[in-house]
């Protein structure tokens, strides 16, 4: 392709409105440049849409098709309402992680945001998406459209058949379990249309007969059951809070079980997402950035269309100072974007510290190293692996120790030879999705007595549970339908109960019936 | 290789669906926003959207987070005074200070009502919510009872009072023309060659006198198609369209004497505006006819119903037999809907009351949709409610209500507008 194309001497066109034409134009620039670096990507699909279907879009947690729920259109309004009054730009973009990649352009971007949406969505995220081993352990990029179709059509059919509200409530409370819901180490197996079509069914009526097996009660003689060590149930504690229900809650139909499971896998897609903010967004950042620089050294973008896009790129990776009233804890964007052009410094230029801090990558070939990061690592190992010196002074990084039993903050370190180590460990360290949020298990099912549910919140560094948690414990005896307790194991061994849960009566009868 | 795909002009308000089931969800709220929204504003302002806010706790969607409290250690960016092992005092939740930052930013702004905007339409859909008039399931499907005549071409046939005389005359015009050409030809060339013998021959030639002969046969059979026959005739087409009944009266009749205070007015005023805003959403057209009375009645504008002063004492039939004649005179003849509504402090002169009773069963009622009768007093019923009592059971639009203060008007409304089931 390379060799085809002559060199044009000729800047491409640059007005501020665009064309398909020119959007075609410049997208073939930019396959050809990101070809050429070896950007492995899936094939592109390039959607212009309107600030309003942006919007919608964007309430839907970005997915093209998805189930109805209030939340989307308390989060649509939300949107709408900071839109209008300006307080906040849309997004320039949305890119879908799918195969193909889907990528949405605003129809009110000027042409040359639309080039820089190129280059950031359709070259940045999608190789990332095809890339890193995370998304390519958890999702599916091939089946997540059909997947959220049939979940969209399950759902209305459940609407139709078990009321609107029925739905709703069983969502409400689903969508709090959520991010407890997902495996963080077992590997979810593929998702594919016409397999969950076929075994759903099947499915549903292998787990109602699995669970009633559960509870068969066995007439067992006094004076042996006293003997029966207590069986334990799970036999070891579970993390993943919906598939647990999903499989042993015992009172839930068929329908909601598959139901919680779709929310399940749903937040199950998103959970690399949230594991690779800064490694995702950084990596789009340069490559945007890198690509459009080279097609403006061979000539190809004129310098007004240079000039807008240096302007909006500096807004994206622009990072306040902790004193800054708009100060919003770090942005990824600029920290990801600061670490991967480090990284290529490394490889190309390294000095003497460089080659100490990292012996391997000192000097090797850059596109090389780029790409075995990519695949290989997520935030939290990422930052630990290739945080430099360097960054971390350009960013005048300090870390703050707050200690609800001491009067005072400390500092405990900050950009000096004595504190890069500290400094880059916790910073890894509040990028790891298991510190940043609660610990919860599923601890045990008083299997013999009231069927109770107990969970357990496993406190790291004495942080506690916040308000909320009496709310999503009402969720969680919503699905268990029995009662549900909470309780918090601290550090020291203690464990104390923190809130119990009984389910009202009705929910009984249903049993007696 | 790449797909462009120009997404614009498909599937808008894709999270309509959202929103309504967001709305639903916040009923409550949402009614109790535009409750308020009523009681505080004037009528221009309810064909307003409204914004309503809601308490963010009511909706946020709980999750296990962490809480405030433990130790926490977090990275700043930007240093510019601190080296390792500073103490620093804990900032005091103001900006300009980095620690707890983290924290605050989980629980985000969360403090806020939730506010947003109900469309007009919204706006009025809350508020008439499982309200509907009295009748109105009768009067919608009975809707299409009167047809509108509307041309539709022209027919062969039809009665004679149709007949298109231009379109007639025009086609007759035609067919002589048609009927005539064969002959007209001829008698051309029949004078032609008369007149080229006439050159030659002497008049009494027998070929002059044959071809005079054949011109005259010609003339004769030319004129002896008829100027008009049956089949020129044109009519003009008309057909029946259903014609929606879609305008409606509202009288609104108010006692202004002495008694009704400021307050009392107000109340009465907010009924009527109610009314009315019910009316305009299921009427095209309305047309509100003020009538205020005190002894005597008179058809007013809006604007002194409302603020003019007046006092004295209190005929109530006066009003009523004016209404009649108004009704009478204008809005008889089934084009319209007619709805009543009568506010008063029920204070009438004693003997006159019966005779309202008698004014409205026999010339009001039976034409109305829907007369509303209030009772706008702190106290006790007064005479006219009395013997207004009677009319209810015998006529099933005839509706009163008793009001006390601004804060009942929204029940009252809802009391006497309630969805009546068939």
């Amino acid at each position: 392709m390379n060799a085809k194309k002559p060199k044009r001497k000729q800047p491409l066109p640059a007005p501020s409105e665009w064309t398909f034409e020119l959007i075609d134009a410049y997208h073939t620039e930019i396959d050809r440049v990101a070809k050429a670096y070896g950007l492995d990507t899936y094939p592109n699909q390039i959607e212009v849409i309107t600030s309003e279907q942006m919007m919608d879009a964007y309430s839907s947690v970005g997915m093209p098709v998805n189930y109805h729920h209030w939340s989307f259109g308390k989060s649509f309004l939300q949107t709408e309402k900071s839109y209008r009054r300006g307080q906040m730009g849309l997004a320039y973009e949305i890119v879908i992680n799918s195969n193909p990649c889907i990528s949405y352009l605003m129809e009110e971007n000027t042409m040359t945001m639309q080039a820089l949406v190129i280059a950031h969505a359709a070259y940045g995220h999608n190789s990332f998406f095809k890339g890193n081993y995370l998304f390519r352990q958890w999702t599916n990029a091939d089946a997540i459209v059909d997947y959220l179709l049939f979940a969209r059509n399950f759902l209305a059919e459940c609407e139709q058949r078990y009321g609107e509200e029925e739905v709703e409530l069983l969502l409400d409370s689903c969508h709090a379990l959520m991010n407890v819901g997902v495996d963080r180490y077992k590997r979810p197996g593929k998702l594919s249309l016409t397999k969950e079509l076929t075994r759903q069914r099947e499915r549903a009526e292998y787990l109602q007969s699995q669970v009633n097996d559960l509870w068969r009660t066995v007439p067992v003689s006094k004076s042996k059951s006293q003997a029966v060590e207590e069986r334990r149930f799970p036999p070891e504690p579970q993390e993943n809070l919906l598939y647990f229900i999903e499989k042993n809650a015992p009172l839930l139909e068929p329908w909601q079980r598959e139901v919680v499971r779709i929310v399940r896998k749903v937040g199950q897609y998103f959970f690399p997402q949230r594991q690779t903010q800064v490694m995702n967004e950084g990596w789009a950042t340069f490559w945007h950035y890198t690509l459009l620089n080279t097609l403006y050294d061979e000539g190809l973008i004129a310098d007004s269309f240079m000039m807008e896009f240096l302007h909006s790129h500096t807004n994206v990776v622009y990072q306040p100072n902790y004193n800054d009233p708009w100060y919003r804890g770090l942005n990824p964007y600029a920290l990801g974007f600061a670490m991967w052009t480090d990284i290529r410094r490394i490889c190309e230029n390294p000095t003497e510290e460089d080659r100490q801090w990292f012996p391997d990558i000192a000097g090797s070939n850059w596109l090389e190293t780029f790409d075995f990061a990519m695949r290989n690592f997520k935030d939290e190992s990422f930052i630990a692996q290739f945080l430099s010196p360097k960054v971390m002074r350009d960013f005048r990084l300090f870390a703050i120790l707050d200690n609800d039993k001491e009067a005072k903050l400390k500092v405990s370190a900050i950009h000096d030879e004595a504190g890069f180590r500290k400094v880059r460990e916790i910073l890894s360290d509040n990028y790891n999705l298991g510190s940043r949020e609660p610990n919860l298990q599923v601890w045990n099912v008083d299997l013999r007595g009231d069927r109770s549910l107990t969970l357990r919140h496993q406190a790291y560094q004495r942080r506690p549970l916040s308000g909320d948690h009496e709310q999503v414990l009402k969720h969680v005896g919503r699905l268990w339908g029995f009662k549900v307790k909470l309780e918090t194991a601290h550090e020291d061994g203690s464990v104390s109960l923190l809130q119990e849960w009984q389910p009202p009566a009705p929910v009984k009868d249903k049993v007696a019936a | 290789m790449v797909r462009i795909i120009d997404r614009r002009f498909d599937s808008k308000n894709k999270s309509a669906v959202n929103r309504q089931r967001f709305m639903r969800r916040f009923k409550s709220q949402i009614r109790e926003a535009v409750a308020d929204a009523i009681a505080g504003r004037s009528i221009k302002d309810l064909d307003n959207g409204e914004s309503v806010s809601i308490p963010s706790k009511d909706l946020s969607e709980p999750q296990f987070h962490h809480g405030r409290g433990g130790i926490w250690e977090n990275v700043y960016t930007g240093n510019d005074q601190f080296s390792s092992g500073d103490q620093i005092n804990r900032p005091q939740g103001g900006a300009g200070s980095g620690s707890g930052k983290g924290k605050a930013s989980k629980d985000g702004e969360g403090e806020d009502d939730f506010v947003f905007n109900l469309s007009r339409e919204e706006f009025l859909d809350v508020f008439f919510d499982d309200l509907a008039l009295p009748n109105l399931v009768k009067t919608q499907l009975a809707r299409i009872h009167e047809f509108k005549s509307q041309r539709a071409g022209f027919t062969n046939d039809g009665n004679p009072s149709n007949i298109n005389v231009v379109r007639s005359l025009r086609g007759a015009l035609g067919r002589r023309l048609a009927l005539a050409s064969p002959y007209s030809g001829k008698l051309r060339e029949c004078q032609r060659k008369l007149e080229a013998l006439l050159e030659t021959r002497p008049e009494d030639d027998p070929e002059v006198l044959e071809l005079r002969e054949e011109i005259r046969i010609l003339r004769a059979k030319i004129d002896a198609i008829p100027f008009i026959d049956t089949f020129d005739l044109r009519y003009n087409n008309r057909t029946k369209v259903p014609k929606p009944t879609t305008q409606a009266v509202m009288f609104c009749l108010m006692d202004v004497s002495g008694s009704m205070d400021e307050g009392k007015k107000a109340t009465a005023k907010r009924f009527f505006m109610l009314l009315y805003l019910f009316l305009t959403r299921t009427y095209e057209h309305i047309e509100v006819v003020f009538i205020r009375h005190h002894t005597v009645a008179k058809e007013v504008n809006e604007e002194d119903f409302f603020h003019s002063r007046e006092s004295g004492g209190t005929v109530v039939s006066s009003v009523l037999e004016m209404m009649r004649d108004i009704l009478h005179e204008r809005y008889l003849g089934g084009a319209w809907n007619i709805y009543g509504a009568q506010a008063s402090d029920g204070d009438n002169w004693e003997n006159d009351s019966p005779h309202c009773r008698t004014l409205l069963s026999e010339s009001i009622l039976p034409y109305l949709q829907y007369f509303a009768y209030i009772e706008i007093t702190p106290g006790e019923p007064q005479n006219l409610w009395r013997e207004y009592e009677k009319l209810v059971g015998a006529h099933p639009n005839f509706a009163m209500q008793h009001i006390e203060g601004l804060p009942d008007i929204y029940p009252v409304f809802r009391e006497l507008f309630k969805k009546k089931l068939p």
